[in-house]
């Protein structure tokens, strides 16, 4: 799409650089001021106009540019290579800045929800309808019944992208059918998985699209209002976000008559407050309310009674992101990709010990060596692959033998962990499993709200046996208690956050129990991470 | 992120909050906005306290107090809500602020050690303030910066892939410039 340069005028090239926080941290801003500078000062302004978009995908080689419609791609520029390349425009690329855009990190990657991640300026609304944005919600409002959205969702089989994996047309069609004069449609953007940067991405370089998807659940489940419960420590996002509900609100997107109907439905920021069990709905749903972001019992589900009692629907960034095209092209077309009961694609954060660390969108199903080696180009610095960790401290620690498996819902559950959100830590031989299953239940434990018995206590003492292990300081009874502890705060915690705290335990002790002998009887880490007492020390303690 | 802290000012007698509230401050204007935009309803507690905190850089005793009344929740279920939440922070930071994520990624390329070098060169832990109110050190849960880890931010800036030496250098620099106070006298 031709970009227009500051003078009206049609731009031959455009300049589109990354403005999303990962590049904006390696100086995408001042790269861009020093594009656009060197542009004025050799009069090219009316046929090269420089746009910030939003994530290109390949965060650890940032700041990253394309040039359309040459379609060149450069990567890690600093302010003072501006003049070169703006020089270079129309002639040879400059080689030792360029990015090779047919490298599998980009070829092999199939995008739906990140279809506009790095095409639109995430600060323009105009950018955003001009790739088709808010046909979808015009399609819903203007030829379909409420209940015909629902059944295409239902038909799609897009599962929640928060990490449960529950069918979202089913979710939708019990908030329709719920008694009650108000009801609410809630994004959950509190991402606190660590290791996680997806619903980060996706709201800063796509915000439109998460706001669309609002709409049309309102509009399918009877809502007239929603608030987006984002993280109060992705400032780029929320200010994003609040820029596009205005932006959206003045179009006629949001507000009253959306699309010249009777639909109205507004939308509001709520902002976190750094406590991850705020990701639970029911905690999520307290917080909105003011309150300690403690989580109840279900039944009864948010569904039926959520915020202020109302009934709510609460999808997750992504879940939300799938929706218009869901809608634009059908739910078949959607269930067409992916498994067989794991639909559609999924966004995952690749980070850790891999050469391409990055955002990445492939489809359901893809072999987990290919989105390792493949895409992500393999372990730096010639080490050996040992673990992969899924789904945050929910999940657990993948081995090496897994390695040929097709990522879904089920099969992660198979290997002892999750889906979750989608974060992907790779790890090497440089990391203890027994160290990271230590650094997780660390979390869990001062993560806890408190409020259940088996989470509070439980996490701790689990963490204390994990610590113990770790400084060579732990007999085989304490690995005895520890995994009777697992089962107990697994069964007898009140939410998510204290069900699952030990799974990363539980699946590091499945595939590395060697690990923790080691610790335990020789005082040694295999992995030379986790610093031991020498076993004279601790006999002269114990005497 | 946290946001641009407040300078601990160098009086001896304690620092007086930095414009009490009810005074004719005009931060405290700001605070006073968010809950009229609210209604005054309880449910703008959170919204309240995200904006004290912006404006003053810390939840103060006399903010707390003057929010509990002007939103007429009790002072019990403010300071409960207060400390709850691990965004808030009831003590002022330093002129300076280190933030180290650790974050998976983070943690499993170094964070720790980075951690120790600030503790080497500035004699802190993980929350703690120099002596001199000169830097704080803090830590975060994950920044979603994953493929610059570790990542550090410092007064408010990200900086990645940072090394241990790299970051003594940082902070010893900090610690050395002369102060606020020290510039005035």
């Amino acid at each position: 799409m031709p970009e227009e340069t500051t003078n009206g005028t049609q731009a031959q090239t455009t300049l589109d650089i990354c403005v999303a926080a990962g590049c904006l941290s390696c100086q995408g801003d001042l790269v861009k001021e020093a594009l656009e500078k060197e542009i004025d000062a050799r009069g090219l302004a009316e046929r090269v106009a420089v746009r910030g978009v939003g994530c290109l995908g390949l965060c650890m080689a940032g700041p990253l540019l394309r040039v359309s419609p040459d379609g060149i791609l450069y990567q890690a520029m600093v302010p003072e290579d501006a003049g070169e390349i703006v020089e270079s425009i129309g002639k040879k690329p400059v080689k030792r800045l360029e990015c090779d855009a047919e490298q599998s990190f980009f070829t092999r990657q199939v995008k739906i929800v990140l279809e506009n991640s790095g095409e639109v300026d995430p600060d323009k609304l105009d950018d955003y309808t001009a790739v088709g944005g808010y046909d979808a919600l015009a399609k819903a409002v203007g030829e379909m019944e409420p209940s015909e959205v629902i059944s295409e969702m239902v038909t799609s089989g897009l599962r929640g992208r928060g990490g449960g994996g529950y069918p979202s047309g089913l979710k939708w069609g019990t908030v329709a059918k719920a008694d009650g004069a108000r009801k609410y449609v809630i994004c959950n953007a509190d991402e606190g998985d660590p290791g996680a940067f997806m619903d980060r991405s996706v709201l800063e370089s796509d915000p439109f699209r998460v706001l669309e998807g609002m709409a049309i659940a309102g509009y399918a489940v009877g809502a007239d209002s929603g608030y987006v419960y984002c993280r109060a420590e992705y400032p780029l996002a929320v200010k994003r976000l609040k820029n596009a509900i205005r932006q959206a609100e003045r179009a006629g997107f949001l507000g009253s008559n959306i699309c010249g109907s009777s639909f109205r439905f507004t939308v509001d920021i709520r902002l976190g407050a750094g406590a991850f069990v705020c990701g639970e709905e029911t905690a999520l749903i307290s917080s909105i309310e003011g309150n300690r972001g403690s989580p109840r019992p279900r039944p009864p589900f948010p569904a039926a009674s959520g915020l202020w009692d109302c009934p709510t629907l609460i999808n997750n960034v992504e879940t939300f992101a799938n929706v218009a095209p869901i809608i634009r092209n059908g739910g078949e077309w959607f269930s067409g990709i992916g498994t067989e009961k794991s639909k559609g694609t999924k966004v995952f954060a690749l980070a850790g010990r891999v050469q391409n660390t990055g955002l990445i969108e492939v489809p359901m199903g893809t072999v987990l060596r290919d989105i390792i080696f493949d895409i992500g180009g393999g372990i730096p610095d010639g080490r050996k692959f040992k673990a992969v960790q899924t789904g945050g401290p929910s999940g657990g620690c993948i081995p090496e033998q897994f390695l040929d498996m097709a990522v879904t819902y089920e099969s992660l559950a198979q290997a002892g962990s999750i889906m979750g959100s989608g974060g992907m830590i790779v790890m090497d031989e440089t990391s203890c499993m027994v160290d990271v299953a230590r650094y997780f239940m660390e979390f869990c434990m001062t993560e806890s709200c408190g409020k259940c018995v088996p989470c509070r206590v439980g996490t701790m003492q689990m963490h204390e046996l994990l610590e113990k292990i770790t400084q060579g300081r732990a007999s085989m009874k304490d690995l005895d208690l520890l995994e009777e502890l697992c089962e107990v705060v697994r069964f007898s915690s009140l939410c998510g956050l204290g069900q699952t705290s030990p799974n990363p335990v539980l699946s590091t002790l499945r595939y590395f129990r060697d690990e923790y002998l080691a610790h335990i009887r020789d005082h040694v880490c295999p992995a030379g991470v986790c610093k031991m007492k020498s076993p004279s020390k601790i006999h002269a303690e114990v005497a | 992120m946290q946001s641009d802290q407040t300078t601990v000012q160098g009086s001896k007698a304690g620092p007086a909050p930095p414009g009490a509230p009810g005074s004719d401050d005009r931060r405290w204007k700001l605070v006073s906005a968010t809950m009229r935009r609210h209604g005054h309803s309880s449910q703008a507690l959170i919204e309240t306290l995200h904006t004290v905190q912006e404006v003053y850089g810390y939840l103060d005793d006399d903010s707390l107090k003057q929010v509990a009344h002007a939103l007429g929740v009790p002072l019990s279920k403010v300071y409960g809500v207060a400390t709850f939440y691990h965004f808030f922070t009831l003590k002022p930071q330093g002129e300076h602020t280190c933030v180290v994520c650790m974050g998976t990624a983070c943690y499993i390329k170094g964070a720790p050690t980075l951690v120790a070098a600030v503790n080497e060169v500035a004699g802190i832990s993980t929350g703690e303030t120099t002596a001199d109110g000169k830097l704080s050190l803090l830590s975060a849960r994950c920044l979603g910066s994953c493929g610059l880890a570790p990542a550090v931010v410092m007064d408010g800036e990200v900086v990645g892939r940072i090394g241990d030496n790299d970051m003594k250098a940082r902070i010893t620099n900090w610690l050395e410039s002369p102060g606020a106070e020290v510039a005035n006298a």
